[in-house]
């Protein structure tokens, strides 16, 4: 494709370990496969770690320094726990991957993003959260990794 | 079809957003049903294209809520270029559309 | 609370006076109560519910609705609706208008069985005039019907005939009685909640206020991952009151819709709906 094979190779380098999130993506780009999801390319071990340091260990290799171009949108009280809207955007500079993490679900990582070049550091979901629980947002930016985190209250319904 | 995805891919700006709706149980495997654990079933990988080029892939673990709703925004894209979206779930079951940008 | 008693003497003041069910005078003094409980509300916004009292769940919902849970269901509604039965007829010949747009005129008052017919109700009956079995009045095949009949309704007024005949009022008065007694352990009436306390909080949910909660109907619940009609959601407050609810079909039901539907004449259809 272009520069963002590269930008990953080089990630897996200086990784090393198996199972970067990079190293799957490069994966994924050189087998050109259209339009099909590729289950090979799911990063097992980082989706059963149980804390954020070996998720985000298994998944890129290494640590965050925290920053505050992350705009982590969480809402304050959840609505419903099972069904909770999160936004992440961040201006920081060539973005090649993001994750959500949910500190207090039984397994940390929630969700994880590779972006092409020219796709924005900008998405929208819904995620299942257990408990009251701190969310991390965490965004690749020119090979180093940032974090955010909120907190997002989550209570008992009482409609039934 | 057994498993719908609704999409909406609009541009402005030269900005093309995405939007989508996955109709799938995400279900965890922490749940239970008349007494018994539901077990595991949920999407792992969703792939995004532009015109058949990979602009974002997904990796979703149970966290993901049930009928997932996600968006995300990529630079270019044209009216009535194609967006392909397709993912494999843990039990191997797959599902693609391809929506053209109004 | 002294206002809580205006609106009961409003209320039962012309029924006392004339001794005679009075839908319209209910109307405007239901109308009037939450007028005066929210002055700044518009009529029209009651269709939003529990989202007109907190800008964090309004905002959650805002972001739910860019692409609405029931999308599905409303598809999948038409795929159903546009089907054919076996004798060659449809959904659309059982309704005025092909069944397009007339959510609003549910439910109706039938003078030949001398009960209210309710939208899905009335989609069974179409059903079984065809030969074909009744489906579930809760959720499933029928809700979504229900949802798609609805969607092609949105924003049409409210416009539920309540005729100036014994049954039809009688079925109407049975209705107003429902939603003003008390039931179950909890000793809750469906006005106690959603006419005393609209906004206030039970646990972590906003109550909706009675005023216009029957027009998001069918809704998505995230609770339930589907669609549920509005009888699937009288059992689950009655459920939460612990008092045994009715069966979906039952007149209690049918009489409890008429009414309720009735107190919101002249507000849009807002449904299908997503809740929490």
């Amino acid at each position: 494709m272009n520069g963002s094979i590269s930008a990953s190779r080089r990630a897996v380098l200086s990784a090393g370990a198996a199972g970067a999130l990079s190293a799957l993506i490069a994966r994924a780009a050189e087998a050109a496969a259209p339009a099909a999801a590729d289950a090979k390319l799911y990063p097992t071990a980082a989706f059963g770690a149980k804390t954020e340091v070996a998720a985000l260990k298994l998944l890129f290799g290494k640590a965050p320094k925290a920053s505050s171009k992350i705009d982590l949108g969480v809402p304050e009280i959840a609505e419903n726990g099972a069904v909770v809207p999160v936004t992440m955007a961040s201006g920081l500079p060539n973005v090649t991957a993001m994750a959500l993490l949910s500190l207090e679900n039984p397994y940390t990582l929630a969700c994880a993003y590779r972006l092409a070049p020219g796709t924005l550091a900008h998405m929208s979901s819904r995620l299942k959260l257990a408990k009251t629980t701190k969310v991390v947002a965490v965004v690749e930016s020119n090979g180093a990794l940032y974090r955010t985190s909120r907190m997002v209250k989550v209570t008992l319904g009482g409609c039934g | 079809m057994a498993n719908p995805i609704l999409v909406r891919a609009q541009t402005a700006h030269g900005v093309t957003t995405v939007a989508c709706l996955v109709k799938h149980p995400m279900d965890s495997g922490f749940v239970k049903k008349a007494g018994k654990l539901i077990p595991p079933h949920y999407i792992e990988v969703i792939e995004f294209t532009h015109n058949g080029k990979t602009v974002l892939t997904g990796f979703w673990g149970p966290a993901v809520s049930r009928n997932p709703f996600f968006s995300f925004a990529f630079k270019g894209g044209k009216k009535g270029d194609t967006v392909g979206i397709a993912w494999v779930d843990n039990k191997g079951e797959r599902a693609a559309v391809s929506a053209k940008i109004a | 609370m002294r206002r809580w008693l205006l609106l009961l003497l409003a209320l039962a003041a012309p029924v006392a006076a004339a001794a005679a069910p009075n839908p319209a005078a209910d109307r405007a003094a239901f109308q009037g109560w939450f007028r005066h409980l929210f002055p700044q509300l518009p009529l029209a916004k009651y269709v939003d519910g529990p989202y007109n009292f907190s800008a964090s769940e309004r905002a959650q919902w805002q972001q739910i609705m860019e692409l609405p849970p029931y999308g599905f269901a409303v598809d999948h509604g038409k795929a159903l609706f546009d089907a054919r039965f076996p004798d060659g007829a449809g959904y659309a010949s059982c309704f005025p208008h092909g069944g397009i747009g007339i959510a609003q005129d549910y439910p109706q008052f039938d003078p030949k069985t001398g009960r209210v017919v309710t939208l899905p109700i009335a989609i069974n009956r179409c059903r079984v005039a065809h030969g074909l079995p009744k489906l579930k009045l809760t959720t499933g095949d029928l809700a979504d019907i229900d949802a798609y009949m609805v969607r092609t309704s949105r924003g049409h007024k409210i416009d539920v005939v309540v005729p100036d005949t014994k049954p039809a009022l009688a079925a109407y008065e049975a209705g107003k009685e429902y939603f003003y007694s008390r039931r179950g352990q909890l000793n809750f009436s469906c006005a106690s909640c959603h006419l005393q306390y609209p906004g206030h909080r039970v646990r972590g949910d906003t109550l909706a206020p009675a005023l216009g909660i029957t027009a998001s109907f069918p809704i998505y619940r995230s609770k339930w991952g589907n669609m549920g009609t509005l009888v699937r959601r009288f059992i689950g407050c009655n459920k939460n009151i612990r008092s045994a609810p009715d069966k979906p079909d039952s007149l209690a039901y049918r009489d409890l819709e008429y009414f309720l539907t009735a107190m919101s004449n002249g507000l849009p259809i807002a449904g299908p709906g997503a809740r929490p």
